[in-house]
């Protein structure tokens, strides 16, 4: 069998742009970015090993602003990972690929995953009182 | 001498060499990751503002201790099958893909060995 330049899928420019692509390759890059994540929630637990020293160092770092951009785009990463995950288990099943179907769970992850974020910042700010 | 056709001997392997084993584990570590992510987010949210102690007594719970364990080790290994295939899909020079491959596989042992450990050792010293 000749191995020749056959063309590759997806063809994605011939395809109308929609939200459930942004989802698809979203998924991926929130899976990436939470690679990162898992760094710090590795270094956060080997700091909290390490000593009181260690751990309020990272604590500073993580409660500055910049930690907490971080921290929030961590969360929402993953809460938009988790929405869209238990979404990719249910196609799995092989159901849920119908365009009407799909255009209603893409406002169920996207909508889920904000509101998630939301919740967990609220009540993490309500605990610390601002 | 096998007996078996040529498409019987590969027929559910893939290119992949070994079936549905890689897609099978990325969705039983996604599966197990559902409940144990609920789970530490509205904890870590719960310890927003504690202080070094109250997190260290937190972690030496038994069940705290063994759930951050699967929690790690769930994630390290969906994380390495994720990061496979996203290598697989854009790194097409085979010394660069393997040495990718390499790196993302011995990352993972290693940040699972090195953050499994800290919780021991937390749950250990009490």
């Amino acid at each position: 069998m000749a191995t020749v330049n056959r063309p590759l899928s997806p063809h994605l420019q011939v395809y109308h742009w929609g939200l459930h692509m942004t989802l698809s390759i979203l998924h991926r890059t929130t899976g990436v970015a939470l690679g990162v994540g898992t760094l710090l929630l590795a270094w956060w637990l080997i700091s909290l090993a390490s000593g009181p020293e260690a751990f309020a160092q990272a604590q500073v770092c993580l409660s500055s602003w910049l930690g907490r951009v971080v921290l929030l785009g961590f969360t929402w990463s993953l809460m938009l990972h988790l929405c869209n995950g238990i979404r990719h288990l249910v196609w799995d099943t092989g159901q849920g690929f119908e365009l009407p179907t799909v255009r209603v769970t893409n406002l169920l992850v996207l909508g889920g995953s904000i509101v998630l974020t939301l919740i967990i910042w609220a009540v993490g700010y309500g605990l610390i009182g601002g | 001498m096998t007996m078996k056709t040529p498409l019987g001997a590969v027929r559910g392997l893939g290119s992949a060499k070994n079936g549905t084993h890689h897609w099978w584990l990325q969705r039983l570590t996604a599966i197990a990751l559902i409940p144990l992510t609920v789970w530490l987010t509205a904890s870590i949210v719960g310890l927003v503002g504690a202080d070094y102690e109250t997190v260290r007594t937190w972690v030496s719970i038994p069940l705290v201790a063994i759930l951050l364990v699967l929690f790690l080790a769930a994630t390290l290994y969906h994380l390495k099958l994720g990061l496979q295939v996203v290598i697989e899909d854009y790194v097409h020079h085979e010394g660069a893909k393997l040495a990718a491959q390499m790196t993302v596989t011995f990352a993972s042992i290693i940040i699972a060995a090195a953050s499994i450990f800290a919780v021991l050792r937390v749950a250990f010293e009490g």
